[in-house]
Formats: C-alpha cells, structure tokens, sequence
C-alpha cells in the first residue's frame, strides 16, 4: 500500500516544505561561496603566495632577521603572561557570577563585555593616558624605575585589556545552566571550597575553558590596534608580530612582511581547527549554545 | 552514629517574605519523616538550613545535644540527596560513591582498599553491582538516583535529607524506588528527613509527616493522626478530600444557613466558622426530620470503585461530596438526608484552606 503511494509520479509534487526551488538554492549557494572565495580564500592564498615569491629559501631567510626573531619572541612572551592572566580572571569572573547572586551583578557582566565594545585603539589611548610620560601615574611610575608605555608592560596591559572577555565569556553560560548543585553536594560530603573547586567546577568547564583559552590566545597573539598606541614601535623592543608586518610592509619588504604574516595566518588556521575538533568531540560540554 | 533532630523556633527570610516562620519539630533517632507542603511552603528550605546550606535568621537546630547551627554544612556531616542527584558528571559511578571518603583530612582518611570495600558494599546495597566503571549520563533516572543515595550513606552521615526524592522520576520507578528506599532505611536505621509535595508518597514512606504551610509548621503526627485527625483547615484541605461548608456557630451549636446542624461536640467559638468533612464519612439517607441535613443531589460520577455524589445543602446551596457504593438508588435531583460521621469545625478567620 505505502510502496504504491512512493511510486506514484504525483508523490514527487509534494515537496519538503522547507526546501526552495533549484534556481532558488543555485543562487543561494553561489553568493555564499561567491562571498567565502572573495573575502576568505583567495586574501588567505595571496598571504602564502606572496610570501613564496621568491622562493622557500626567501622565505625561510625573511625569519633570520633579528628584529622579526625579536617580534616573534616578543609576541608569545606578551600571549604568555596575558593568557594566564586571563585565564585566573576568566575562572574567578564567571565562577562569582554563575554561582552566586549579588549587587552589581549585571553591571559586572556589561563591564566583562565593555572590550568587545570599545575601539582597541581607545582603548591603548586610555592607558597612554593613565601610564604615558605626562599621565596620572606616569611620573610616580617613572620615578620608580617602572616603564609601562613603550614597553613590555604596557604591551600585556593592552593585551589583556582586549582579550578580557573571551574566558569569561564561554565560561559563565556553561556554569549558569551547570548551576551550584553539584558544588552543594561536594560541600556535603565534607570537601572545602578549594577541594569542590578543584575537583567539581573546574573539571565541568575545562573544554569550555580550553575553548575560550584558545579563542584568547587567538586574540593576543593577533591584536594590533591597542598594542599599536602603547607599543611606540621600537624595533626589536617594543613591535609584536602583528606590527612587525605592518613596519615590513612599510618598509616595501614585502617578501618578509608576507612571511610573518603567514605565521599569523597559521595561527588562524590552527586556532580554526582546534575549535572545531573541541566543538565536535566536546559540544555539549562547552556550552549549550554550541550543542547540535 | 544517627542523632535526633531538634528543630526550634527555626526562622528565614527572603526579603520581607518568611520562607520559614518559626517553625520547631522534634524529630527522633532512626525515625523517618517527610515534610509535606505546597510549593512555597518552606519545607525545602528547612531541609537545606537543617543542611547547613541555608543559614537561618533565627532559632537553633541540634543535632542530639549539639548545636549545629554555626556549624558549616562539612562539620555536620549530612547525607544529602538533592532533587536532580547533583552526580559529579566526570566522575564514574565509583568516584562519586568514593568523593565524601577520599576528601577527609589525612588522619580521618580511610585507605584506598577500605574506601574500595566501602563503595563495592555500598553498589551491593543499591543493587548496581558491577555498574561503578559507568558515568552518571550512563544511567537511568532511577539508577542515579540510588547512586546518590549510595554516595551520602558512605560518609556515614549523621542524618539523611532527601530532597523531592522521587520528584524527576516517572511513576512505576517512584513505587519501586519508595519501597526500596524504606527497605533501606530499616536496614541502616538513619535519621531521614526527606521532602515531598507527594501527601500518597509521605503517608506511605513516613514514621511521621510533617505538614508544612507558608512557612508555618501546620501539624506533625503518624500519617494516621494526619489523616484522621486534622489540626487545621489547611491540613484538612490538603491531606485527602474533604468538603468545607460555611457555617455559624453560637452557644455550642452549628448552624448551616439558618437551619440547625445535627452536629454534637461543637466547641469552636462563636462566630462564622467552616466545616470540613470527608467524602467517606458522608453517609446519604431518606431525609429524615432534624436529624438529617436536608440535600439535593445534583451530580453523579463514577470513579473507580465508587460512586461521587455532589450534593447541594443550605439556602445557598453549599456542595458536598460523599462517597456511595455503586449500586445505591438515587439519581440527580433527588432529595435526600445527610449524616456526617467524622467531621471537624475550624474558626472562617484561620488560615485559608487553599491547597
């Protein structure tokens, strides 16, 4: 009975209610991939290309350089401490807000966010301001030993700065819908606060809290736009990676500015990949929002 | 190792709303005693103070002649089971059996083989042998719930608090689960509290019910005492059926829009006061002059082995149920006599009978 309804030609009238025309699904499909290859594909090809111009030997000749070895260094000793610190703040941030209720609690949570919505370059401004030669603690600062401004310091500053909200971002959804029962129950069975911390929350979010360390790093290791106000680009002192391409490129060294610029685009490309395996093998634990 | 529990005059307050007003209850060693209530009624509140995961506003509560009330939730050392098991979801079964033993100070700690004998014997006792290699996503609701209770036995807890115990599970696995739960308790003689809004699942599991209502302790007796006997217009309207006529009382004698109730042993004051009565103890006669009061049926159902009649009394015709075999004559429209065989009269200005 049911095989002669499939088999009957008026069947194939009636079409999945969701589903658009050939033409319809052709031209939806080919804006989409039109837009990819255009904005993502072919910028990220000519970043290879142009650094292989002249060749592997170019290439590889284009990181002998001091002040790109220094930039390179430079860039994962700032990640390096701006992560971590980010990692402490993230865990303690989301920790207050999943778990407890207080005054200020969503005044909190629009301050986490106040990064993502402020210009990095405002955001370099303000601490030439607070840090600078002619700023509030600038000469108490100055009169210490101590230089923020065009210095490391001033580079993790910025760093953390920008990168603020990404641990505590991915964490606080997570804890929220986790809610305080499990924590309740270890504190029953006679564990101490840091003993429940250590044993139930923290073992609950740790894909949660790799995926925001990893989106984190992403972040430090790339920004240019607030490490540019406080760096004062000194070469092979105070430039990252990302404004060592910039001084490069100004410098016409193309071949050398594209080079360390694919070692930005690789990051890219590893911190893509690494996303996407935790979120297949790990979505339900990172969050909600990123469940199938 | 199990202690009595003395609750007094135990108070908490969200805001200016009272979640617990004063409430005081004895509760003995090995005894098992349900709080019952409505939502809002303050029972899980007193669970999780009598916990230590709330603190109190006011009053004391003793864990035999201790005074646990500024004791932290770890000094005090309860089994507590929380609604939706709180499992630590990375752990296996084993692990959170074996968390409350392995997180004791270094002096207290038992060896690794005696926690592995403790858990194994544990498994045994909620029959999930062999399943403690499982994560508790593994498991069934009914299984995880069991796992829960095994890991609060294995600190050997001064008290065991069950919160909604069987409130996530489906019906079949609750009946199981009630049986098995009273089974152990007979077998470990803990002092257990365990909260319900379920009065069927407290009547059956408890020694003693604790009937609980906005904030208020309403009652607390054999859930024979609870049932028969209601101490207030709220525990009679919560606990079973009953039907609750406005009547007025003066000089000793009840009166139902006017006409005399034949009612005896009336002590409420004087004034408007409701009577409660239970669909069974209303038995339907031939009218029959003052003895009977005087009542039109005005609907019939049948449920189950019963038959329910609705039957209108008084000039503004106030419903009552009564409960009839199958097989009696009557029909709607009837007019027929009423005889109240157990009955209660509680003061119209007491606490509403709102269930």
């Amino acid at each position: 009975m049911s095989a002669d309804v499939a088999a009957a030609p008026a069947a194939r009238l009636i079409a999945n209610p969701t589903t658009e025309s050939r033409a319809a699904r052709l031209l939806l499909i080919g804006l989409g991939l039109g837009f990819l290859a255009l904005f993502l594909v072919i910028p990220l090809f000519a970043v290879f290309a142009e650094a292989f111009r002249n060749g592997a030997a170019a290439y590889f000749e284009a990181f002998g350089d001091p002040d790109t070895q220094a930039a390179i260094r430079l860039t994962l000793l700032v990640a390096a401490i701006a992560v971590p610190l980010n990692v402490v703040f993230g865990l303690a941030a989301s920790w207050a807000i999943a778990k407890f209720d207080f005054r200020g609690k969503s005044f909190l949570l629009t301050l986490i966010d106040l990064p993502f919505s402020v210009s990095p370059v405002v955001a370099g401004l303000c601490f030439i301001v607070l840090f600078g030669a002619n700023g509030y603690f600038g000469p108490w600062l100055d009169h210490h030993g101590v230089q923020v401004i065009f210095a490391v310091p001033g580079l993790v500053i910025a760093t953390v700065f920008v990168t603020f909200p990404f641990v505590a971002r991915e964490l606080i959804p997570l804890m929220q819908e986790q809610g305080t029962s499990e924590e309740e129950a270890a504190l029953s069975l006679g564990a101490n606060g840091w003993r429940t911390f250590w044993s139930v929350t923290l073992p609950n979010v740790r894909w949660a809290l790799l995926y925001g360390v990893l989106l984190s790093n992403a972040r430090a290791m790339g920004e240019f736009g607030a490490v540019s106000v406080v760096s004062g680009h000194l070469r092979g002192l105070t430039n990252t990676l990302p404004l060592q391409v910039e001084i490069l490129y100004n410098d016409y060294n193309f071949v050398a500015a594209f080079a360390a610029a694919t070692l930005l685009a690789g990051l890219g490309l590893v911190t893509l990949v690494v996303k996407s395996l935790l979120e297949w093998r790990y979505g339900d634990e990172i969050s909600s929002k990123h469940r199938k | 190792m199990s202690v009595e529990l003395k609750i007094r005059d135990v108070r908490k307050e969200y805001g200016s709303f009272a979640a617990l007003n004063g409430v005081s209850l004895d509760i003995r060693q090995g005894e098992l005693v349900a709080l019952l209530g409505p939502s809002g009624s303050g029972k899980t509140t007193l669970l999780r103070a009598i916990a230590g995961l709330e603190t109190l506003d006011g009053g004391k509560i003793l864990f035999g002649d201790v005074d646990a009330s500024s004791k932290s939730v770890q000094e005090r050392n309860v089994g507590f089971v929380f609604q939706h098991y709180a499992l630590f979801r990375h752990m296996t079964v084993f692990d959170n059996i074996a968390f409350g033993l392995r997180v004791r100070d270094k002096a207290r700690r038992p060896s690794e083989s005696a926690i592995k004998t403790k858990v194994l014997e544990l498994l045994e006792l909620i029959q999930l042998t062999g399943l403690e290699k499982r994560y508790p996503s593994q498991l069934s609701g009914g299984q995880r719930q069991r796992v829960a209770l095994a890991r609060a036995l294995a600190i050997e807890p001064q008290v065991l608090l069950l919160d909604e115990p069987f409130g996530a599970l489906d019906a079949q696995v609750r009946k199981d689960l009630r049986r098995w739960l009273r089974q152990i308790h007979q077998e470990t003689g803990h002092t257990t509290v365990f909260v319900t809004h379920d009065q069927e699942e407290a009547l059956e599991l408890a020694d003693r019910v604790a009937v609980l209502h906005k904030g208020d302790l309403q009652q607390i007796g054999t859930p024979d005492e609870i049932y028969d006997n209601p101490a207030t217009p709220f525990v009679y309207a919560f606990i079973g059926e009953s039907s609750a006529i406005p009547v007025t009382v003066q000089a000793g004698a009840a009166a139902l829009d006017g006409a005399p109730l034949p009612v005896n042993g009336v002590s409420a004051q004087d004034g408007p006061a409701r009577f409660f009565v239970r669909p069974q103890d209303v038995t339907v006669k031939e009218l029959n002059g003052s003895s009977t009061v005087a009542g039109t049926v005005a609907a019939l159902r049948r449920t189950g082995a019963y038959r329910r009649a609705d039957i209108e009394v008084g000039a503004r015709k106030t419903r009552v149920e009564a409960l009839l075999p199958t097989n009696a004559p009557i029909s709607v429209g009837d007019k027929v006599g009423l005889v109240f065989q157990r009955y209660a009269l509680f003061p119209a200005d007491s606490a509403p009978a709102t269930a």
